[in-house]
C-alpha cells in the first residue's frame, strides 16, 4: 500500500463539468469571503469569539449557520434531480449519467437530514433551551463546543467527497449488501461511514449534554411541569437521541468492519443477514424523524401561545404527547420494511402501532386549534410557517396512516408516494418549523427582527412551491414510479414531473426570498432594532433578557413560580427588577480545544476513508492527546465582576422604562 | 471588599459542588448509552450465533475453565476498585493508589487472557472472517474488551494524576467517573459470560 493509501490524482473527478464548476464556484466563494475576513481584519474575531467559544448562543448561531449552507447544497441536488427527471422522460437519458445521479440522491438524503435538520433544530435548541430555563449555560460548555465541531467535521467529509473521490450511490440508508464491499468497492460508503459516525458522536454528547442541563440547572422554584414546552419537547428528542444514536453508531461499526476487515454481519455469504442492518438501521432512523419533528412542534406551541396573547392550551397534554410520541416512536421502525416478508401478525402489530401515534399527533393539533380559539392571531410571518404546517403536516399524517396499513404498503412501498409522505412530514413539519422559530428568535439571538414582506414573500413561495412540488409525486406513486429512478418512459407520468419540477423552481424562489430578507434585515437593522429584548411580548425567560442576551444570560437568577415565567414576573410586576446586589459570575473561558480535537478526529476519518494508515493512527492520537492536555489546564474559567454587571445591567434595564424606574 | 470575596468564595464552592455532581450524573448518562451500544451488539449475536456457515460453534470453541479464570480476576478488579474509592474518600493517597494498581494489574490480566484467547482461536483457523457466527462472537466480546483497555489507559493517567495531584475534589469525580465506567463494564461481562459462553458452551 503506497504512502497516500488509494489517494490519487485519478480520485478528482476533473472529467466531470457539473461537478468542476461547482468546485470552482466554491473556491472563489471561499476566496471572496477569506478576503473580506482578512481586509476588515476580522480572523482573530472569527477565532476568538466564534471558533472557540464555548457560549451556547453562539454555538447555536455557528448551528444556523451550518444548516444554512447545507440547506443550500442539499437544494442544489435536489433541484438537479427534479430537472433530471423532467428531461429524461420517454426513454432520453437525460444530463446526470447513473453513476452521478445516484450520489446525488444520497447525498440530498444525508445532507438534508444529518447536515441540515439536526443542526438546525440542535442550533435553535442551543440558543434557547438554557435561557428558558434560566440557566447560565449548558452543564458541560466545552463538550458543547466539541459537539458542535464533530458535526461540522461530519459535514466537511461529505463536502471534501465532492472533490475527492465519489459518495455513497446507494441512497440515504446505504443497505447491504449494496453497500458491501462487493456491490460498493469505492470510497464513497467510506464518506458515509464516517461523516455519520463522527457527526454522530457529536449528536449523542449534544444529548447528554442537554438532558444534565435540563434536569440539573433549572433556576430555583422551576419544576419539571414547568419547563417552557419547546424545553420539554427538545428534552424528548434528547431522550430520543440518547436512546437511539448508539444503535447508529453500532450498526455503522458492523458495517465498517464487513467493509475494512472482511467480517460477515452483512454479507450473502458465511451467514451474515443484511436484514440485520436493516432492522438496526430503522431502530435508529424512526426514532430520529421524532427527534426532528418534537422540536417543531415545541416551536409551534411557542409561535401560536405567543401570537395569540393566550397561554398555551392542554399544556399538560402537550407534555404527554409529546412523550407518547417519544416512546411509540421506538416500537414502529418495522413499517419501514413490511415487505420483508414477516408474518401478518408482526405486520399487523407495528402497522396498529403506527396508526396509534397519529392520536397524541392528534391531541396537540388540537392544543394548537383550541389555544388560537377565540384569540386574536397576529398574522406574522412565524404564525403563517404554523398555520402551513398545519395544513401540509395533517396531509402527510394521513398519506402515513395510510402507508401504515401493510397491505396498502405491500403496493406503495418504495414508490414516490413514499417519498411524497415523507417530505410532507419533514419539510412540512420540522423544517417549517425551523423556520417558524428562526423567525421568531432571530430578534433574540442577533438584537434585531427580520424584514416581515421577504418574510412573506419566502413563506408563500415554499408553501405553494411545496404543494406543487410534492402533490404531484403522490399521483406518481400511485402510477407506479418507484424511487431512485434515473430515467423514464412512461408518456403518463411526464406531466406530473414537468409540474413536480415546476415546484422546486418555485421553492428556489422561497430560499431567494430568505436570504434577500437576511440582506434586507442587515441593512435596516437600526430601523428593526430590537431594545426591549421582548419584541413579541413572550411568555417564557428567554424574553427577558436583552436582544441579543448578556454573555452571561442572567445577572440574577429569577425564581420561578408558574409556568410562562415570564408572563407570570409581568403580571406580577416583578418584571426588569433591578436586584439589591449582583454577585460575580462564575463563566467558563473560551478553549481551543473542542476544534482541534475534533479536527482530528476528521482527520482520521479522512484517512480510514482513504486507507492511509498512518494518518489515521497520529489522528487518533492527537485527538485523545488534545483531550488528555485540556483535562489538566487549570486555566478554565474567570469571574464576571460586579462593576461589569451592573454597566451591563443598566444598558438593559435602562431601555425598559419599569426597570429605569424601579 | 471583604464581604465580596466571601461571598465569591461561598458562591464558589457551591458552584463547583454543583459541577462535580452535574459531571457524574452526566457520566452516567452517557454510560446508559453505551449500554444501548452493547445492546446492539447482543442483538446481533442472539440473531447470528447460530449462523456458523457449516464451521464450528460456541460448544467447540469456548473452555469454560479459562473463561472462569478471566470473569474472577475482571469480577475481583471491581472489588478491589470499591477499595481505592474508599481509600479517595478518605482522602488517604497511599491507599487509593495501592489499590488503583491491583485493579489495572487484575484489568491487565484480563486482557491478557482475552488477547490470548483472540490470538488461539485465531491460528487455529477460526478467526472472524469465518463464519456470521465467529464475527457476532469477536465483535461482541472484542467491544467489551476495547472498553476495558480504554478503562486501564484512562486508569494509568489517574494513577500518575493521584500521585501528583493527591485527592482534590476535582479528581474524586474523576475517579468516581472511572469506578462507575469499571463496574458497569463487569456487568457487561456478566452478560456477555452468561449469553456467549455459558449459553453456548452448554
Amino acid at each position: 500500500m503506497s504512502f497516500l493509501g488509494k489517494l490519487s490524482i485519478e480520485s478528482v473527478p476533473y472529467h466531470e463539468p457539473i461537478i468542476m464548476v461547482t468546485l470552482a464556484v466554491v473556491a472563489v466563494l471561499g476566496l471572496v469571503i477569506a478576503s473580506l475576513i482578512t481586509k476588515h481584519k476580522q480572523w482573530g474575531t472569527l477565532w476568538f469569539d466564534w471558533i472557540t467559544s464555548v457560549d451556547h448562543k453562539r454555538l447555536g448561531i455557528m448551528y444556523i449557520v451550518l444548516a444554512m449552507i447545507m440547506l443550500l447544497r442539499g437544494f442544489a441536488d435536489a433541484i438537479m434531480m427534479r430537472t433530471q427527471l423532467a428531461m429524461a422522460t420517454n426513454g432520453a437519458p437525460g444530463y446526470l449519467p447513473p453513476e452521478h445521479y445516484d450520489q446525488i440522491f444520497t447525498a440530498h438524503g444525508v445532507i438534508m437530514i444529518i447536515f441540515m435538520a439536526m443542526p438546525f433544530m440542535i442550533g435553535l435548541m442551543n440558543i434557547i433551551l438554557p435561557l428558558q430555563i434560566g440557566a447560565r449555560d449548558v452543564a458541560f460548555p466545552f463538550l458543547n463546543n466539541l459537539s458542535f465541531w464533530l458535526t461540522a467535521g461530519g459535514a466537511i467529509l461529505v463536502n471534501v467527497s465532492l472533490g475527492l473521490g465519489e459518495f455513497a450511490k446507494t441512497g440515504w440508508v446505504a443497505y447491504p449488501p449494496l453497500a458491501g464491499l462487493e456491490f460498493s468497492p469505492g470510497v464513497g460508503v467510506d464518506y458515509y461511514i464516517w461523516a455519520l459516525q463522527i457527526s454522530g458522536l457529536g449528536t449523542l454528547l449534544t444529548a447528554v449534554n442537554f438532558l444534565v442541563t435540563v434536569f440539573k440547572m433549572r433556576a430555583p422554584g422551576m419544576k419539571l411541569m414547568q419547563m417552557p414546552i419547546f424545553t420539554w419537547t427538545c428534552t424528548w428528542a434528547n431522550i430520543l437521541i440518547a436512546a437511539s444514536f448508539p444503535i447508529l453508531t453500532a450498526v455503522l461499526a458492523m458495517l465498517t468492519l464487513d467493509r475494512y476487515m472482511d467480517f460477515h454481519f452483512f454479507t450473502n455469504e458465511a451467514g451474515g443477514n443484511s436484514m440485520m442492518y436493516i432492522n438496526l438501521f430503522w431502530a435508529w432512523g424512526h426514532p430520529e424523524v421524532y427527534i426532528l419533528v418534537l422540536p417543531a412542534f415545541g416551536i409551534f406551541s411557542e409561535v401560536i401561545s405567543t401570537f395569540t396573547a393566550k397561554r398555551l392550551f392542554g399544556y399538560k397534554s402537550m407534555v404527554y404527547a409529546s412523550g407518547a410520541i417519544a416512546i411509540l416512536g421506538f416500537v414502529v421502525w418495522l413499517h419501514h420494511f413490511f415487505t420483508m416478508g414477516s408474518s401478518a401478525n408482526v405486520n399487523a402489530f407495528f402497522g396498529i402501532m403506527t396508526m396509534v401515534i397519529a392520536v397524541p399527533t392528534g391531541v396537540k393539533l388540537f392544543n394548537w386549534l383550541f389555544t388560537m380559539y377565540r384569540g386574536r392571531l397576529v398574522l406574522s410571518v412565524p404564525v403563517l410557517w404554523t398555520l402551513g404546517f398545519m395544513v401540509t403536516f395533517t396531509i402527510g399524517g394521513m398519506t402515513g396512516v395510510l402507508l401504515a396499513i401493510p397491505g396498502a404498503d405491500y403496493v406503495l412501498h418504495n414508490s414516490l408516494f413514499l417519498i411524497a409522505h415523507f417530505h410532507n412530514t419533514i419539510i412540512g413539519g420540522a423544517v417549517f418549523g425551523y423556520l417558524a422559530g428562526f423567525a421568531f428568535w432571530f430578534p433574540k439571538a442577533m438584537g434585531f427582527k427580520l424584514d416581515e414582506k421577504t418574510g412573506k414573500a419566502a413563506f408563500w413561495c415554499w408553501q405553494i412551491g411545496f404543494l406543487l412540488a410534492f402533490m404531484p409525486l403522490y399521483v406518481l406513486g400511485f402510477l407506479g414510479m418507484t424511487r431512485r429512478l434515473n430515467h423514464t418512459d412512461n408518456p403518463d407520468w411526464n406531466i406530473w414531473l414537468y409540474i413536480a419540477m415546476v415546484g422546486a423552481f418555485v421553492i428556489a424562489i422561497g430560499i431567494f426570498f430568505q436570504l434577500l430578507q437576511l440582506f434586507v434585515s442587515f441593512k435596516n437593522k437600526d430601523k428593526l432594532n430590537d431594545t426591549t429584548g421582548d419584541p413579541w411580548n413572550g411568555h417564557t425567560l428567554e424574553w427577558s433578557t436583552a436582544s441579543p442576551p448578556q454573555f452571561y444570560n442572567f445577572a440574577h437568577i429569577p425564581h420561578i413560580q408558574d409556568i410562562d415565567a415570564w408572563t407570570d414576573m409581568k403580571e406580577r410586576g416583578e418584571s426588569y427588577q433591578r436586584p439589591q446586589q449582583y454577585s460575580p459570575i462564575h463563566m467558563p473561558k473560551n478553549t481551543s480545544a473542542g476544534v482541534f480535537m475534533s479536527m482530528s478526529f476528521t482527520v482520521m476519518g479522512f484517512a480510514l476513508i482513504w486507507h492511509i494508515w498512518w494518518l489515521a493512527i497520529v489522528g487518533l492520537m492527537a485527538g485523545i492527546g488534545v483531550f488528555i492536555k485540556r483535562c489538566y489546564t487549570r486555566d478554565v474559567d474567570y469571574y464576571v465582576q460586579v462593576d461589569e454587571i451592573e454597566r451591563i445591567e443598566q444598558t438593559h434595564l435602562g431601555a425598559n422604562t419599569t426597570g429605569a424606574n424601579a | 471588599m471583604n464581604t465580596v470575596t466571601a461571598t465569591m468564595h461561598t458562591d464558589d464552592h457551591a458552584h463547583h459542588g454543583h459541577h462535580e455532581n452535574n459531571t457524574v450524573f452526566g457520566f452516567w448518562l452517557y454510560l446508559m448509552t453505551d449500554c444501548l451500544l452493547f445492546a446492539s451488539f447482543f442483538a446481533t449475536y442472539a440473531v447470528l450465533f447460530m449462523n456458523t456457515a457449516g464451521g464450528v460453534s460456541g460448544k467447540d470453541i469456548f473452555e469454560l475453565n479459562f473463561v472462569a479464570v478471566e470473569t474472577a480476576a475482571l469480577l475481583v478488579s471491581s472489588i478491589t476498585f470499591g477499595f481505592a474509592m474508599i481509600g479517595a474518600h478518605k482522602q488517604n493517597r497511599g491507599a487509593a493508589l495501592a489499590w488503583l494498581a491491583v485493579t489495572w494489574l487484575l484489568g491487565a490480566s484480563f486482557i491478557g487472557m482475552e488477547v490470548y484467547e483472540f490470538h488461539h482461536l485465531i491460528t487455529h483457523g477460526h478467526g472472524p472472517q469465518q463464519s456470521a457466527f465467529l464475527t457476532a462472537f469477536f465483535s461482541l466480546v472484542g467491544l467489551h474488551g476495547l472498553h476495558v483497555t480504554a478503562g486501564l489507559i484512562w486508569m494509568t493517567v489517574m494513577f500518575i494524576e493521584v500521585s501528583r495531584r493527591g485527592l482534590p475534589e476535582q479528581t474524586v469525580t474523576r475517579l468516581s467517573c472511572l469506578s462507575l465506567f469499571w463496574h458497569f463494564l463487569d456487568i457487561v461481562w456478566i452478560c456477555v459470560f452468561t449469553v456467549v459462553y455459558l449459553m453456548g458452551a452448554m
